[in-house]
């Protein structure tokens, strides 16, 4: 796996290296700060590797996390805030994906999945069962039983 | 003169390949006993051909040999003796390198261990083995050329990249090629039974050991890379989903599917054409996963190595095998005929279900790797696919997997009373619920997250544990003891993987629930409380080390007055590389580390700090190592490994495959 993030810090030490969430960017509300956390997590650094915005040591990161703790200041409800992002930033900065378009397949691929491959199982285990031969006793068993039984 | 040699020894061992591939193929199929045995001095050789080619490499990096381009881009001469031999492989040309050599062992180690098994199985193992050695030297002497030289060779080197210079990342590829690559050795035997055109009882108790085997160092390398990343960048997150991850993570679904499903085959004869597809896939995605990392068409960027050339080349690499095996799979999947029978309730089914949600766990990450991809080249949309996705669409099928687990492990085979395994599971299922229920109510408002997982989790730990406690049968305390120890060891190795799942299952639910987080500016003297512990940041130094410049912090942890521990976080600059990496400073305890950061100095002298208190970190590994070391239980369960079977069958005469096709 890894290897990765060597991009990110290049870009980070091109300007100076900060480290994700700085102590000056936090918001002196607890409960907006809460919020901005949350939905940082799903906002992706454009610059880094599949690092969203909280983790990330890029300074657009840092650009896209002070102006999300902007709009939230401003009055911005979690889904208007992330919308402002996403009218600048496009739709490959949320990393949770949408339902919208074409992407419900994405969604729905697992499940789907689950379906058919559960039907196609549940075929297979009715066709072990009823290839089950229920082959009956021969004349000469059913006499050894006969006797067994007598005895 | 070394490297030159290496290079031809490399292209030595790709026309071995040919021959390894081309003449036991013809001799199983007229049943030449010479041709075919010449497979098995053809992987010897070949292995000794691509070893010389590594050493002639490994000697380039440990010698400096700044004539060779490969050196100069990827070591340095102060660069500690370590990083010169993990610099090998830390890089595209010399990874493939290493893979091929790995390819080239498995291949060997068949023809040496594999003398039990039918000629012509072996022979048709060995031929389509030698044919991915062939695909991967022709690739790397074609695109990838490890040995090239610089016309004009520089003073010095380059340096590796500082995040690749650590002991946990230095043995993490290796680890996962021998998982990548050892999964090729259950395909190889996959496709020769396919040609052969039967599979049975044998068959599956040929393939296991290598599936295990591959299974077994897979996880040790995907757990070494998931420890990486939580110890090195800063954070302590410990899997992000990237596609990289993902790459080696969906080999390693398929084969902990295909290690069950080959049971069902050696111990009752049945879901034989599933276990040939799993065995196909499962390399499938290996290759898959080579085609992420190499080619950078999902990526996009990557520390080393992304070519459209290459991708194109191992995207037909690809296409060859996975077009090729699957063909060959719709012809003759119908002559694997099933011959056990089992009611819908029994050991079968449940491991038929294992099967269904490990398989469609791994499509969910497969569509979510590859989303971006198709969703760019069919409508021009831009899109991520990122953890939240995973999390959400992945975690429901391990924890339907957890559900089950413990059930399904104590069905008995063939037929089965779901009420009665229910019946001794009972104790077990109040247990956990107890504990679930227990956990939340302490945590008071926070999420459900850690509590269920402590359900889930303790469900499999403790309903594996009945499983062993049942398998001893009744009497005295003493005497199940006794007969418990003496079990084989297959049934530990099962008990033992099953508790590590347990185990991963909750810590990875409690790290993500419970951990605790501060970020701060402190002055040095100044101290604050993390989770009940005291935190001093006592001192800050400027140092240096053998390649970097060092902001190495003395960090005091002390809980009620009494000392706990003290830790240096640093920040290192590597100014040949050009690269700051970050080094936490991290107290490790059993059930919780405290993972602590220093971050850059402040306008008015003080320092930017982050603190976590992590609850079971290193359960998460410790779980992980836990279904390794079942793994390796199940596999010491054979005292000859490979060639059981062939006893079983009786003499070890080749049997045409026509008179036993069913």
């Amino acid at each position: 796996m890894p290897l990765i993030r060597a991009t990110t810090l290049a870009l980070a030490l091109l300007a100076s290296p900060a480290l994700a969430v700085q102590p000056d960017e936090i918001l002196s509300d607890p409960v907006l700060e809460a919020r901005a956390r949350a939905l940082s997590q799903d906002l992706r650094c454009l610059v880094c590797r599949n690092e969203n915005i909280d983790d990330s040591d890029a300074d657009l990161a840092r650009d896209l996390r002070l102006l999300l703790r902007e709009r939230l200041v401003a009055g911005d409800t979690d889904a208007q805030a992330v919308t402002f992002i996403v009218d600048r930033y496009g739709e490959y900065v949320l990393l949770n994906p949408t339902t919208k378009g074409a992407n419900l397949v994405l969604w729905i691929a697992g499940p789907l999945m689950l379906l058919i491959g559960g039907a196609g199982a549940f075929a297979y285990l009715r066709r072990r069962k009823g290839a089950e031969p229920a082959a009956p006793l021969t004349a000469e068993e059913e006499k050894r039983l006969a006797e067994i039984l007598s005895e | 003169m070394i490297v030159e040699f290496g290079h031809f020894a490399l292209i030595l061992a790709f026309f071995v390949a040919l021959l390894q591939t081309v003449m036991p193929l013809i001799g199983a199929q007229k049943r030449w006993s010479g041709w075919m045995a010449l497979g098995d001095s053809a992987a010897g050789v070949q292995l000794l051909l691509v070893l010389s080619s590594f050493a002639a490499l490994t000697y380039a990096f440990v010698t400096s040999d700044f004539s060779v381009a490969l050196v100069v881009k990827n070591s340095h001469t102060l660069k500690p003796l370590l990083y010169k031999f993990a610099g090998v492989w830390g890089n595209h040309e010399g990874s493939l390198l290493l893979w091929v050599l790995i390819l080239a062992a498995f291949g060997a180690a068949v023809a040496w261990f594999g003398g039990n098994l039918p000629q012509t199985l072996r022979a048709r193992v060995l031929a389509v083995q030698g044919s991915i050695g062939v695909a991967f030297m022709a690739f790397m002497l074609l695109t990838s050329n490890p040995f090239l030289r610089m016309a004009q060779p520089p003073f010095n080197g380059e340096d590796l990249n500082p995040l690749l210079q650590d002991p946990g990342l230095a043995f993490h590829p290796p680890f996962l090629y021998l998982g990548y690559v050892g999964l090729s050795v259950s395909f190889s035997f996959a496709v020769a039974a396919l040609i052969e055109g039967r599979v049975d009882a044998a068959w599956g108790r040929w393939v296991r050991p290598w599936t295990l085997a591959a299974w077994i160092f897979l996880t040790i390398g995907i757990a070494l890379g998931s420890w990486w990343a939580y110890y090195e960048l800063g954070w302590g997150g410990f899997w992000f989903w990237d596609p990289v991850e993902n790459a080696s993570f969906m080999p390693w679904l398929i084969g902990a599917a295909l290690l069950h499903s080959a049971i069902v085959v050696e111990k009752r004869e049945a879901l034989k054409a599933w276990t040939i597809l799993l065995a196909i896939l499962a390399f499938g995605f290996s290759l898959i996963g080579t085609f992420i990392v190499r080619s950078g068409v999902i990526t996009s960027v990557h520390a080393f190595a992304n070519d459209p050339a290459r991708g194109v080349f191992i995207l037909m690499i690809l296409a060859f095998f996975m077009g090729g095996a699957l063909t060959l799979f719709a012809f003759r999947a119908g002559r694997m005929e099933a011959k056990g029978l089992f009611a819908p309730v029994s050991r079968e089914s449940a491991l038929v279900i294992n099967n269904l949600l490990l398989a469609v766990a791994c499509f969910v990450v497969f569509v979510g790797t590859i989303w971006p991809l198709v969703a760019d080249l069919l409508w021009d949309r831009k899109l991520s696919v990122g953890a939240p996705f995973f999390n959400a669409a992945f975690t429901p099928f391990m924890i339907g997997l957890a559900l089950v687990l413990p059930v399904g492990a104590t069905l008995p085979w063939k037929r089965a009373q779901l009420g009665r395994a229910m019946r001794r599971l009972w104790g077990v299922a109040v247990l956990a619920a107890s504990l679930g229920l227990l956990a939340y109510a302490v945590q008071t408002g926070q999420s459900a997250v850690g509590p269920i997982g402590l359900m889930l989790g303790a469900w499999v730990v403790f309903g594996s544990a009945k499983d062993l406690w049942m398998r001893s049968g009744h009497g005295a305390i003493l005497e199940r003891l006794r007969r418990i120890l003496r079990l084989p060891s297959a049934d530990w190795g099962k008990t033992t993987a099953h508790t590590g799942l347990g185990v991963t299952i909750f810590a990875v639910a409690a790290m993500t629930a419970w951990q605790v987080e501060d970020i701060r500016t402190m002055h040095v003297g100044d101290s604050f409380d993390l989770h009940g512990y005291t935190v001093t940041l006592s001192d800050v130094e400027k140092g240096t080390g053998p390649n970097y410049y060092t902001t190495m912090a003395t960090m005091d942890v002390s809980r009620n007055g009494a000392h706990v521990a003290t830790v240096h976080p640093e920040k290192r600059d590597y100014p040949v590389a050009g690269m700051p990496t970050t080094e936490a400073g991290i107290d490790y305890g059993f059930t919780r580390d405290i993972y602590l950061v220093i971050g850059d100095p402040q306008d008015d002298g003080s320092w930017a700090v982050r603190s976590y208190y992590k609850p079971f970190a290193n359960w998460i590994w410790g779980g992980a190592l836990l279904m390794a070391i079942g793994g390796m239980f199940s596999l010491a369960d054979r005292p000859y490994p490979v060639g059981a079977g062939a006893r079983a069958q009786g003499p070890k005469v080749a049997v045409p495959a026509e008179s036993v096709c069913r």
